[in-house]
């Protein structure tokens, strides 16, 4: 067991949470507005893929990592229009736009760089491996901030909640939840383009295996709320640490290794195990995945 | 202040409201009445830049304005309270009083001095609220004296206020026209949207009566009186008092001893209640919502599980309180619930399958050998029921949720006599019903008992427990806390057994 709780351990953990925290605090902004928002996954992947692709020709990581905000809010701005413009339904539009991002990186990459699904290597020096961690920590206290003590956040809780009320009390109900998509766009993008220029060196096919989702488990599980979300992303972060140091340390009673897939599941098991233990005590914003019609 | 000029708005082919002319005038008491549909919320969301007119002109201190939403009407000093409160349950009462006119700069939220204000604001109008309260935790008095000071912190002049009482119990009533009479003075000026016609006559200064998108009538109030508002707003004669002879009661048809309700988290709404039904008595219970009638009812019509109850259900000499809905629905027992939407109709489905809702499963309903539905005898029932209780319109295809809230009633109340019940159980039988069709029902449910059939009531309008019930208990926090005779007793009595409990 020493050999996996490690000061290592710790770093690992801060390594793999820093993309879980920049989704869900994503996620609270959106979803805090009423919008239902299970498209974090297809958000990152654009976010990895377009600051892999950028960095890679333009060669600056700053740059790489602007076009993957950039590409999280466009996504982030079809969900927003699709589900706010056009009151359509935000869970099956949140599935579209992840099946669209599982494809359409392969079908960019094809094109700009004859490969089939992955960018070309970037240069070690020109990848941006802390900067995304240092935003990810800030913007929880900042985060709380703007969603309790600005007028931004009071507006935007409002619509989550009760958009009647707020329409009644003069507040532009689809304009605050645009705002709340397009920002967790913006996050879930930094978040993808961290797993592709900073934690890695290229992107790589469908290579956010599923953290969206995690950090959506993650968002409900903290309740919404931007301290307790951190610390349920840590808590999944922690899992898929000790999970990559299991591999070959830990092993059966018959002395042969665990089979990786297995190891491999644990954080996936964690999420469905937390989420159906604890769903029911968390109580989600009450207008949430619910369109808001003006009457006429 | 606020003048509509012949306002028209169409909601599809449906005139809402037709050539709609409304003064008010400052610093007085205006009330608008009508029936369910008459207009007079249309009229007013137009004016509070909700709904936006077709047609027509609405002019704001002798001047048009274009108000196209409630920012706009806000800006003008036009506040509404709506008839749902328009409060976010989470949030504190400052944040909801904030919202959408914060304080300070863009980037932090002052509560302290939005706090400060709402303060004085408390002590000018005598509204007590604590600013730091969730609004979830507050009584619907305490909800509504937000919702007055969302738009007093709004520097409204003009309250528009749809149909603020419903909510209220008799003593709350009270308290909220002292207070609008308090704003009057500080020279507020108030539009109360409302169909009891006994609060117009005791509130207001004048009174607008519209019908069927129109206005009718233009009244100062102290020259009018009930009947003739009643009158206008039905648009012919209505008895107001409900006519009946007295009781010829038989033996109990339901007895309960001792009944009590226990819910999820162990707490009891309903504690050691003991009652008796008759055959041929409407028995009323009278009491402030929220105190244990609705379990009580729901206990009674076999909606809550055996194991939640203790003490005795009887029907006649059968003990039924460990029996389902099912059984005690072929015992004779019919039940009106409090909420149709969610016990008493299948929105979504027609009318003829919403009136053999209880009946679905026996003959006539059933036919070729207990297995296919009998389509014919659907339609002949609910034909027979759509006619005899005058629901409109009469089409047996429509969808439930076509239906006007008092055509929904009296769809559920024939569905529920077509049955012949022994026994009936009825809650809040006119809510949101409108004027004729209130007495339409009264008039029934008293033809029921005079057949012979026993009749619990409960309702929170104390004039409808009182002129119905031959005799009357009072329930407070799921105990029932006396009887009365409500020939003889007084709604100040009544009241304060509701309220205090003794």
């Amino acid at each position: 067991m020493a050999e996996i709780f490690t000061i290592s351990l710790i770093w690992s953990t801060i390594r793999l949470t820093t993309p879980l925290i920049l989704a869900a605090l994503g996620g609270m902004f959106s979803e805090r507005s009423g919008v239902i928002n299970i498209a974090l996954e297809g958000m990152m992947l654009a976010g990895a893929f377009t600051a892999a692709a950028v960095t890679y020709a333009v060669g600056s990581p700053f740059v790489g990592l602007l076009a993957g905000m950039g590409a999280g809010m466009v996504i982030a701005g079809i969900h927003a229009i699709a589900c706010i413009r056009y009151r359509a339904d935000q869970v099956v539009t949140g599935t579209a736009i992840n099946i669209l991002m599982i494809g359409v990186p392969g079908f960019l990459s094809g094109a700009f760089f004859l490969s089939s699904g992955s960018t070309p290597q970037i240069p070690k020096e020109q990848l941006i491996p802390r900067t995304p961690i240092m935003i990810a920590f800030a913007l929880v206290p900042i985060a709380w901030y703007v969603l309790y003590k600005t007028p931004f956040g009071l507006r935007l809780r409002s619509v989550g909640e009760n958009p009647e009320a707020a329409d009644a009390a003069g507040v532009p109900v689809a304009r605050m939840r645009y705002a709340g998509v397009l920002l967790s766009g913006i996050l879930a993008g930094i978040g993808g383009a961290y797993l592709s220029i900073g934690q890695s060196s290229l992107f790589t096919r469908n290579m956010t295996s599923g953290r969206g989702f995690i950090a959506l488990a993650a968002l409900i599980f903290g309740k919404w709320r931007p301290v307790q979300t951190m610390l349920a992303c840590l808590l999944f972060g922690l899992t898929e640490a000790v999970t990559i140091q299991m591999q070959g340390v830990v092993k059966l009673p018959s002395g042969e290794d665990i089979p990786v897939q297995f190891i491999h599941m644990v954080p996936y098991l964690l999420t469905i195990i937390v989420l159906a233990g604890f769903i029911g005590s968390s109580r989600p914003p009450k207008a949430l995945g619910i369109p808001y019609q003006k009457e006429r | 202040m606020l003048e509509l000029r012949n306002i028209t708005k169409r909601f599809g082919n449906v005139l809402a409201n037709d050539k709609v002319n409304i003064v008010v005038k400052p610093g007085t008491i205006h009330a608008i009445v009508g029936e369910n549909g008459a207009g007079k919320s249309t009229a007013m969301r137009i004016a509070y830049g909700f709904y936006k007119a077709d047609e027509g002109e609405i002019l704001v201190d002798g001047h048009v304005h274009d108000i196209e939403t409630p920012h706009d009407a806000i800006a003008l000093g036009i506040g509404m309270v709506h008839q749902h409160f328009m409060l976010v349950d989470t949030m504190t009462v400052a944040e909801n009083i904030v919202l959408g006119a914060e304080p300070g700069s863009g980037i932090a939220l002052d509560l302290v001095q939005a706090s400060f204000e709402i303060r004085r604001l408390s002590e000018e109008f005598k509204l007590a609220v604590n600013p730091g309260s969730v609004i979830e935790r507050l009584s619907v008095g305490q909800q509504q004296r937000v919702e007055l000071m969302k738009a007093l912190y709004r520097h409204a002049r003009l309250l528009i206020l749809d149909e603020p009482t419903a909510v209220l119990t008799p003593q709350e009533v009270e308290e909220f026209f002292s207070i609008l009479r308090r704003m009057r003075e500080q020279g507020k000026t108030v539009v109360i949207i409302t169909h009891k016609l006994t609060e117009v006559l005791a509130i207001s200064d004048e009174v607008t009566v519209m019908r069927d998108g129109r206005v009718v009538g233009r009244l100062q109030t102290k020259e009018t009186n009930a009947t003739e508002l009643a009158r206008l707003m039905v648009g012919r004669e209505v008895l107001l008092r409900v006519e009946k002879t007295p009781a010829k009661t038989g033996s109990a048809e339901l007895s309960v001893r001792n009944l009590s309700v226990t819910v999820r988290g162990g707490a009891k709404p309903v504690k050691d209640v003991s009652l008796e039904v008759r055959k041929g008595e409407i028995l009323g219970i009278a009491g402030v919502e929220g105190n244990g009638q609705t379990e009580l009812m729901e206990a009674l019509a076999g909606l809550l599980s055996p194991s939640q109850l203790s003490g005795e259900i009887r029907i006649e000499d059968r003990d039924i309180t460990q029996e389902g809905a099912r059984l005690r629905r072929e015992l004779g027992i019919a039940h009106i619930p409090e909420d149709r939407h969610r016990r008493g109709l299948l929105l979504e489905f027609d009318l003829a399958e919403n009136s053999i809702l209880g009946v679905h499963y026996r003959h006539p309903i059933v036919a070729y050998a207990g297995t296919f539905l009998d389509n014919g005898a659907i339609r002949r029932r609910a034909k027979e029921i759509l006619e005899g209780f005058d629901v409109r319109p009469a089409n047996p295809d429509l969808p439930a949720r076509a239906l006007s809230g008092g055509n929904q009633q009296k769809l559920i109340i024939g569905r529920e006599f077509k049955v012949d019940p022994k026994l009936l159980l009825v809650v809040q039988p006119t809510r949101g019903v409108d004027i004729g069709a209130i007495e339409f029902i009264h008039r029934k449910l008293v033809g029921l008992r005079d057949s012979g059939c026993a009749v619990l009531l409960v309702s929170a309008e104390l004039e409808e427990v009182m002129s119905l019930s031959d005799r009357l208990l009072i329930i407070h926090e799921g105990r029932i806390v006396g009887e009365v005779d409500p020939k003889v007793a007084t709604i100040e009595e009544i009241g304060l057994l509701m309220t205090r409990g003794h």
